[in-house]
């Protein structure tokens, strides 16, 4: 191990502590890391926005490129400057505008093309008996399962009698979905938090060690 | 090497416009109605009847109100509608001249988010009390973020915290921060991953399509209730289809029906 390497896995470690300090209550230490964290991911982005989207994909594209159209998008981000003034403020809601406006357009046939037609197909099964009993049930469960939650999203009629019933189960299938997934995501977490620990006992144990050895 | 050109009309993408075509219609003839006064009924939903009482709470406390329009950009469409629903909780807390925070992960979605609190402001006659801090830029960094919005759960105490829009791995930080700080919490994401953990550790929880149907519900407004309906109404479409396609796929017969459901 060298200086340089030890004083790293120090920062790392009372960064990892200071955050995990947190869990006792809001604390100096956790905030000197929090504020670091805020001010080191500002800045970084700055530098990121700055090579990433204007270099690479508008002033290079421009210049070596000759993709001079892409000018206009590069005029819409300057009139987001225009916020720092009092009387031309509003100049600056154009361009929110077209994103927006942009965002609802691209998302409709997005959604179509990648969720919703595609789903629409793929709960289509056959409810045929002669498939087997195993295909059967699944292609049940799998129906059922979509249009009673398809009926609980219904809002113009009153969730009562058999409507009732139907996003009753809707709302079944949905938890036990839920269920699966907070047990999926919780052994994700676990395994990072083991990662922390095993850097606390490895990498900066380890460096103790060093220290004294 | 040059690009392969594109067609201007792409036929196998006909079921798509079809389905568009015919949500539009329905959503303006719903707008239409809903103009001309008829009444448009949406069920009552849980978390959306609790905003204006947490919002109340949080002024007979003296605290804070804090808002979080999910922690993605502003072309994602749950982005969007957090974005909306802000503008109306900002009505409420320009009303009742309760503290509002909103802390956000990127500069557009602050330039988006500060123009809907000051339209709120200026809509309840309050112009004055709109301060541009309402709304500020944290990081761009998604823990970074997080660390910071549950510091400042700790530090300011707010009353009611609201969580709208697109969450990713921060959820349950943000929503176990904000339990311990003993605010009311209500969530609202449709990203099926992180429902459980705002359903775990919120008061009241908007799942999916509910957090679309908010702008509608809490405003009433025409245009809005019209997409409302006109998403009902498509609903009730989709599920006439699938039992179709389940009729002919059991029967094998219909492959013409079938491959109207082809995505390209």
């Amino acid at each position: 191990m060298t200086w340089i390497e030890f004083v790293q896995i120090w920062i790392i470690a009372f960064f990892t502590i200071s955050l995990f300090s947190f869990l006792y209550k809001d604390n100096p230490f956790y905030r000197i890391a929090e504020h670091i964290f805020a001010g080191l991911s500002a800045g970084y982005y700055v530098g990121l926005v700055w090579h990433a989207v204007i270099l690479q994909q508008m002033i290079n594209p421009m210049t070596e490129g000759g993709k001079w159209w892409l000018v206009i998008p590069g005029i819409l981000g300057v009139l987001m400057f225009s916020r720092f003034t009092k009387k031309y403020h509003w100049v600056s809601r154009l361009p929110l505008a077209f994103v927006m406006g942009n965002t609802a357009g691209i998302f409709i046939l997005s959604e179509l093309h990648g969720k919703v037609i595609p789903q629409l197909r793929s709960t289509m099964l056959s409810l045929n008996p002669a498939q087997g009993l195993e295909g059967f049930l699944l292609a049940l469960i799998i129906t059922i399962g979509v249009i009673s939650t398809l009926i609980y999203f219904y809002f113009s009629k009153e969730h009562k009698g058999t409507l009732g019933a139907i996003a009753k189960t809707g709302i079944w299938f949905i938890m036990i979905s839920f269920g699966a997934h907070f047990g999926y995501t919780v052994m994700a977490r676990i395994s990072l938090l083991i990662g922390r620990i095993l850097f606390l006992i490895d990498d900066w144990g380890g460096s103790i060690i060093w220290l004294f050895s | 090497m040059q690009p392969e050109s594109v067609p201007v009309f792409r036929s196998e993408r006909i079921n798509a416009l079809i389905i568009v075509l015919i949500f539009s219609a329905v959503i303006l003839i719903y707008t239409r109605w809903a103009r001309k006064g008829k009444k448009l009924f949406i069920r009552k939903i849980n978390g959306l009847d609790e905003v204006e009482e947490a919002v109340g709470r949080a002024t007979e406390m003296g605290k804070p109100v804090l808002f979080i329009p999910g922690i993605s950009e502003i072309d994602e469409i749950e982005t969007i509608a957090g974005i909306s629903i802000l503008g109306r909780v900002a009505r409420v807390t320009a009303q009742y001249d309760t503290p509002l925070l909103v802390p956000v992960r990127y500069p557009m979605v602050l330039a988006a988010g500060q123009e809907v609190v000051e339209q709120a402001y200026m809509e309840v006659g309050k112009p004055d009390a709109y301060n541009k801090d309402i709304v500020r830029y944290v990081a761009g960094e998604q823990f970074a973020f997080t660390a910071h919005v549950n510091g400042l759960m700790m530090r300011e105490r707010p009353a009611t915290n609201i969580y709208m829009g697109a969450f990713y791995a921060e959820s349950l930080l943000l929503a176990e921060s904000g339990n311990i700080a003993g605010s009311i919490q209500i969530a609202g994401t449709a990203q099926p991953a992180q429902l459980p953990f705002f359903i775990a550790a919120c008061d009241y929880t908007l799942m999916g399509e509910e957090l679309y149907a908010a702008s509608a519900y809490l405003s009433r407004e025409p245009l809005l209730l019209g997409g409302l309906k006109g998403q009902d109404w498509m609903k009730v479409l989709f599920v006439i289809l699938i039992v179709l396609g389940i009729v002919f796929v059991s029967f094998d017969i219909g492959d013409w029906y079938l491959s109207m459901f082809k995505a390209v």
